[in-house]
């Protein structure tokens, strides 16, 4: 959950990317990472296999800027992927402020996109967390793979509840900072609302 | 105790008592460095030698390891692992749990030994528990009427936009 800093005047979230193997999310925050101003950005980190698969998480911390004199900071999450590390999946999910699901658009990995999707909703459940009541956004992601299914199909599949979804392609970077503008947006809106 | 879906908030006069605490127990310790973490990987607190210490990562990392270490506790059927040390050849890294929620990392060299940081640590935490109690306290009051001084009640759209330009 967030951290209000009335000492510092800074307020910290934090947001988690989370999604199938290899669907794009050490990359999504990769491409923020090199596109940040030094300024406004830490180290990224990446606990990662040889074969930079993740193993426990990505963290990424940005400074956006000041809201009320508050100094707004996101500490970005990526999980692994890969469906054997769900043990540790379920520890980043820890006070989780906002998600973003990270599809993977190629036709071949459309049920890997429906389980992972499953899985979120079990271990935040886990933890006495709804989905639907979380900030939330959906990125499908390699929308410039040739075997895409098509963004209607995915949106039936995995966007019933019809939350904002946007399309991308974290390679070259189009859609990322949309991405993490969107979810931001979200969570600040739920800070207004009273936490 | 703070819930764990609760959020943290720190205000002045409990950063100061902490800062106090903390300063103190760097001292009686002789440690280098000691900082105090939420269990999420928020930094709350820091003092000593952070100059060259990138203490957004030490936060981070600090919160997964006790994560992993919480994870293999609760396999093998242990609740959790309140304090865990890391030997280095020159470094080492004391690492301890209060109030179920916020993790105290003191970072000492030879100056100082296990035993020292350990028996300080025990008595510092005890009063850190007190403040943290106070904090939660102060949090609950003002969860009763949200949005009364919240600097947040007021955000526009604009404000939100003028962050991404
Ligand atoms: N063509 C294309 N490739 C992409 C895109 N986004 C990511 N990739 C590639 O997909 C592969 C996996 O990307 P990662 O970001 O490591 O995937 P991940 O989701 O972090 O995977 P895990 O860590 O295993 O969960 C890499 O080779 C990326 O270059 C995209 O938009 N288009
Ligand atoms: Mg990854």
């Amino acid at each position: 959950m967030s951290f209000i800093n009335y000492a510092s005047r800074e307020i910290n979230c934090k947001i988690v990317y989370y999604g199938p193997g290899l669907c794009g999310k050490t990359t999504n925050l990769q491409y923020i990472y090199n596109k940040t101003a030094q300024d406004a950005k830490g180290k990224m980190i990446s606990l990662a296999t040889e074969t930079e698969r993740t193993l426990f998480f990505d963290f990424l911390p940005l400074a956006l800027g000041e809201i009320r004199g508050f100094k707004t900071r996101f500490h970005l999450y990526t999980v692994p992927g890969q469906v054997f590390y769900d043990a540790s999946r379920k520890l980043i999910l820890k006070g989780v402020d906002g998600v973003v699901f990270v599809a993977d658009s190629q036709e071949e990995r459309l049920d890997a996109n429906i389980e992972s999707m499953e899985n979120l909703k079990d271990n935040l459940e886990e933890q006495g967390f709804q989905l639907e009541k979380l900030p939330f956004i959906i990125q499908y992601n390699k929308r410039d793979l040739p075997n895409c299914t098509p963004i209607e199909e995915l949106r039936k599949l995995l966007n019933p509840n019809g939350v904002p979804d946007l399309e991308a392609c974290a390679a070259t970077g189009e859609g990322t900072f949309e991405t993490l503008k969107a979810v931001a947006k979200q969570v600040l809106i739920d800070l207004k609302k009273g936490s | 105790m703070l819930g764990p879906q609760s959020s943290l908030v720190m205000y002045d006069e409990e950063y100061k008592r902490i800062m106090t605490l903390i300063e103190k127990l760097l001292r009686e310790s002789n440690s280098n460095v000691i900082f105090l973490v939420d269990k999420n990987g928020q930094l709350i607190a820091a003092t000593g030698e952070t100059e060259h210490l990138d203490t957004t990562s030490l936060a981070s990392l600090t919160a997964g390891n006790i994560a992993a270490t919480g994870g293999l506790a609760k396999l093998i059927g242990e609740k959790e692992f309140s304090i865990l040390f890391h030997e280095g050849e020159k470094d080492n890294i004391h690492i301890s749990i209060i109030g179920g929620r916020v993790i105290l990392v003191v970072i000492f060299d030879q100056r100082s030994s296990l035993g020292l940081v350990r028996l300080r640590v025990k008595k510092a935490s005890i009063e850190l528990g007190v403040i943290l109690e106070d904090l939660v306290r102060k949090t609950e009051i003002h969860d009763e009427a949200p949005g009364v001084d919240s600097p947040f009640a007021e955000i526009t759209d604009d404000d939100i936009d003028n962050l991404f330009n």
